[in-house]
């Protein structure tokens, strides 16, 4: 590496063009926004920027609040299903045949290049409560079920009650972890497919059970890779704008929803900005807080994520 | 049926998947209290043949017997053996006390036990005061001490090695022999050492196990196997040999008189049967050197010096027969004058007893 | 006979195995029903029934749909160049370069990363409405504002991408080529560019699919004459439900499938040249 004031001209032909791209594009459009969130609405399109901070005093009224805390719970949920999940599968595709790895790891990134939005409107068929496909199968279950309770002379269970999930927070839920699960997966694990397996071969050998040696060292020696993996899921959940839109009823919209409407419909630009900032605040601070947690330690001496 | 062999591997073959044959028809007893060695090449199965006894892999057919009680498919976590990796895998996230603690915590071994049972194994290598420091505190040589005592503190009654010192430099590599040698008749366990380096496995088993393409070849002390290695493989892969090309000619009661390419007939003590096409071998110790003809040695030889390398201790003398040979003669480094030495181009007389010559079957 | 498995062979555990088949089912069942519906003979999304083509055909001869599908072809190409030549430069910047306020620098490239996108596309929404952005010109040039904005998300990803491969560039490489005498354009042309390009297609290949995907910065940034094939999707499942969403969808994920196919055997394909 050398210093840029050796050769200045290359330096600016490099630093020129993305620089202008992300001023223009990315932190001028940021900026405008931020600004704004300060400011009053004047007349339809007019905005004084007067310095207020009223609007962020509006986003902490308790109907926004609420919004605002239930956003973070269903991509925490969103989250905790995905980690869940993804790591017995990650676990199984990093001690799988050599030969399989490639196989599995495309099983679960092919889903990644199919569009979100089709992924998300697909969900439709599956959750709606006629013809729905989860209704279809929870039907055939209680049908069996019934069945056999008759066998047994026991009471009927009575007609299949169809479950109302679509238009609902479950749905939403489902519809969250259904596009984020294989962003779980990857940073798991490129982990896991580091980590040394002597370490669980030694603890086996030391006389620890699996479920032992999974929790007191799989499980630490993987901690920056699940907190990446959790910082991956965490983050665009928190922003799911198109499964509460499509998945969701009227009382399932999160805070994307909630600042689309101030740009696209309510027209209260000052307000949404001051939403969509309080968005990316939560946002930095969980990458803080994980840079913080698995921050390079000389104490501990676990995997790199 | 009770028998003095802790260890006993009946007919092991493992093969991997396809039809790679690591192992192939191990039949190997290892004694209590020994001190034992798997020797050989990188590849020929000794770390799979090591890791069938841990348990981390299964054996495709045959055996392994430990203490009397067949635990061919036991899970490591229950079998009364313990491992010393050849990374130590010492879990970087605890104490040198907690990594010491972890296999006996595991076991339900009570907390007040414990504590005195860590103590004790560091103090037996020389870790004393160590227990809080974190494992990437340590050096090399330390964190082998913890797998070591991690290992110890179990009380197995075999402990296996695999390649425990190739990670170390050579200094420690040498204090380590010793080290071990030293811990394992404090403890009186059983050593099961996976090495490919010769000389660790000389200086320090009471017996080795030299293995090639899963088979072993030569089962010895390592005085019989550097004196009287059984096979060529063997003969070449512990310490120098020189080898001729020979054939028998006749049996002379408890000799054999055999025609060497470029030596003539010589007559070898050999009681055993043997092939008619052997290897003639010789060390290059056992080989003298002089100016004029020697005139009562058995087996003598004309030749020029091509090359010298001087190793310290020894120097080493490469000759050229007239046939074409091409000998290694190893001369003791006893005097710094270093003068009489053999030169380059120098032509020489080299001799040896017929008693060293080694006849080779396969 | 209980089956007995080596202790780390834990993909041959039927309770592991039993997760990923899950998985999977969880993740394809909805695109293959979703599939599977694009052929059906009935007009409305209820049952399965018969076989048929003639959603491909209505979809095809849909004008508004073709103009979006161009629309999207259109902005992901000159996305993926712009967007790769942008974050190339960057990552060699950023890998060559000692500079103050680098780590400042840094991070404001990883920024369209990390923010929120709905974020970003409220942002790019003002921003273009308040510079007055024109949004009437000739086809392609209307589609500048999207375009724009596509690059600017994607060309970090390339920056990222581009930068972990020159993080194992040997020097000694650059250094022994300068020692052959090579200039120091020769040795950004021979050495380190052939170095560079596997990350480059990578690169590249990220950029195309981002752009081709993407729905909610589309969203803020798309015109009533500027639809792209998502945007578009979007209105007909807004609109109406028919197999015909199921037939643009499933055409969608066929071409996302092929290029991102094809792309990385041309980049396996590349492999041992680049190395060379």
């Amino acid at each position: 590496m050398e210093s840029w004031r050796r050769s200045p001209k290359t330096f600016l032909a490099l630093g020129l063009p993305p620089t202008a791209w992300l001023l223009l594009f990315f932190l001028i459009p940021i900026g405008i926004v931020w600004a704004f969130s300060f400011g009053e609405k004047v007349g339809i399109v007019d905005i004084d920027i007067t310095g207020t901070f009223a609007n962020y005093d509006r986003a902490f009224e308790a109907v926004y609040l609420q919004i605002m805390v239930k956003s973070l719970i269903m991509a925490g949920l969103t989250t905790l299903v995905c980690i869940a999940v993804g790591f017995p599968v990650a676990f199984l595709i990093t001690f799988a045949p050599a030969r399989w790895k490639p196989w599995l790891l495309l099983l679960i990134i092919l889903p990644f290049w199919t569009n979100l939005l089709i992924r998300t409107y697909a969900m439709i068929a599956v959750l709606r409560t006629n013809n729905g496909f989860l209704n279809m199968g929870l039907e055939a279950i209680w049908d069996a079920a019934d069945a056999v309770t008759g066998l047994f002379g026991l009471a009927a269970l009575g007609a299949f009650q169809p479950w109302d999930i679509l238009y609902s927070d479950a749905a939403v839920l489902i519809g969250m972890v259904y596009v984020f699960l294989p962003f779980a997966v990857l940073p798991l694990y490129s982990t896991l497919e580091r980590l040394d397996t002597n370490f669980l071969e030694a603890s086996l050998d030391l006389g620890a059970g699996h479920l032992k040696t999974f929790f007191s060292i799989v499980v630490p020696l993987a901690g920056p890779g699940i907190a990446s993996a959790v910082i991956i899921t965490f983050i665009p959940a928190l922003g799911s704008f198109l499964q509460p839109d499509l998945l969701g009823g009227t009382d399932s919209q999160l805070i994307a929803n909630v600042i689309e409407r101030q740009f696209l419909s309510a027209n209260d630009w000052p307000f949404g900005g001051a939403l969509s900032f309080l968005l990316m605040y939560i946002t930095f601070i969980a990458i803080a807080a994980r840079a913080f947690l698995t921050r390079p330690n000389e104490r501990r001496g676990s995997l790199p994520a | 049926m009770s028998d003095d062999a802790i260890v006993r591997i009946e007919g092991v073959t493992k093969t991997f998947a396809g039809n790679v044959t690591v192992v192939d028809r191990v039949d190997l007893r290892v004694g209590r209290g020994e001190f034992f060695a798997l020797l050989g090449p990188s590849g020929c199965g000794k770390t799979t043949l090591l890791r069938m006894i841990a348990g981390f892999e299964l054996p495709t057919d045959g055996r392994i017997v430990i203490d009397g009680e067949d635990m061919s498919t036991t899970p490591p976590n229950q079998r009364p053996i313990n491992m010393v990796f050849q990374s130590y895998a010492v879990f970087p996230h605890m104490t040198v006390a907690k990594n010491v603690a972890y296999g006996l915590k595991v076991e339900g071994v009570a907390e007040a036990e414990i504590g005195p049972r860590v103590e004790e194994v560091l103090n037996l290598v020389k870790l004393k005061g160590y227990g809080a420091r974190l494992p990437n505190q340590l050096s090399g040589g330390q964190r082998q001490r913890v797998a070591l005592a991690r290992a110890l503190v179990k009380r197995p009654k075999v402990l296996l090695l695999d390649e425990p010192l190739s990670a170390l430099d050579a200094k420690l590599r040498e204090a380590m022999q010793l080290e071990l040698v030293r811990l394992q008749h404090a403890v009186g366990i059983t050593f099961i050492i996976v090495t490919h380096d010769q000389k660790e496995a000389l200086s320090m088993a009471d017996r080795i196990a030299v293995m090639e393409s899963g088979k072993i070849r030569q089962l010895d002390t390592p005085e019989r196997l550097y004196e009287y290695p059984s096979n060529r493989f063997v003969a070449d892969f512990i310490g120098k040999m020189n080898l001729f090309e020979g054939k028998v000619v006749t049996r002379e009661g408890a000799r054999l008189l055999v025609d060497v390419t470029g030596l003539g007939r010589i007559s070898v003590p050999h009681e055993d049967d043997i092939a008619v096409s052997i290897g003639v071998a010789v060390r290059p110790e056992k080989i003298s050197l002089y100016r004029a003809r020697p005139a009562d040695s058995a087996i003598t030889l004309q030749g020029i010096v091509t090359n010298l390398a001087y190793l310290g201790e020894s120097l080493q003398i490469f000759l050229e027969t007239e046939s074409g040979n091409q000998l290694i003669i190893s001369q003791t480094n006893v005097s710094r004058s270093g003068s009489g030495a053999p030169r380059k181009g120098e032509n020489l007389w080299c001799s040896w007893q017929a008693a060293d010559t080694l006849l080779l079957q396969d | 006979m209980k089956r007995i498995i080596a202790p780390l062979d834990y993909s041959r555990r039927w309770s592991l195995r039993w997760v990923i088949v899950a998985t999977t089912v969880f993740l394809y069942a909805p695109i293959l029903i979703l599939i599977a519906f694009s052929f059906s003979e009935s007009r409305r999304l209820v049952k399965i029934e018969g076989f048929t083509l003639k959603w491909y055909e209505k979809a095809m001869n849909n004008d508004q749909l073709a103009l979006a599908f161009a629309n999207s072809l259109t902005i992901a190409l000159i996305n993926t160049i712009v967007a790769t030549a942008l974050g190339a430069l960057a990552a060699v910047l950023l890998w060559r370069f000692r500079f103050p306020g680098k780590p400042v620098y840094e991070g404001a490239t990883a920024l369209p990363i990390i923010v929120p996108e709905i974020c970003m596309g409220v942002a790019l929404y003002v921003f273009f409405a308040r510079v007055g952005w024109p949004s009437d010109w000739i086809w392609p040039f209307n589609l500048s504002a999207i375009a724009a904005a596509h690059i600017a998300f994607s060309f970090p990803f390339v920056a990222m991408i581009v930068r972990a491969r020159l993080a194992n560039f040997n020097r000694e490489l650059e250094e022994s080529a300068k020692d052959l005498g090579a200039s120091e354009w020769q040795v950004l042309h021979d050495v380190v560019i052939p170095f560079m390009k596997p990350g480059l297609i990578a690169g590249a290949l990220l950029a195309f699919t981002l752009s081709l995907d993407d729905f909610v910065i589309t969203f803020f940034t798309s015109g009533p004459n500027t639809v792209t094939f998502p945007i578009k999707i979007y209105s007909m499942v807004r609109f109406s439900v028919t197999p015909e969403v199921n037939a643009a969808s499933t055409m969608l994920i066929v071409i996302t499938l092929v290029l991102t196919a094809l792309a990385l055997w041309m980049q396996n394909r590349d492999k041992p040249g680049a190395e060379a």
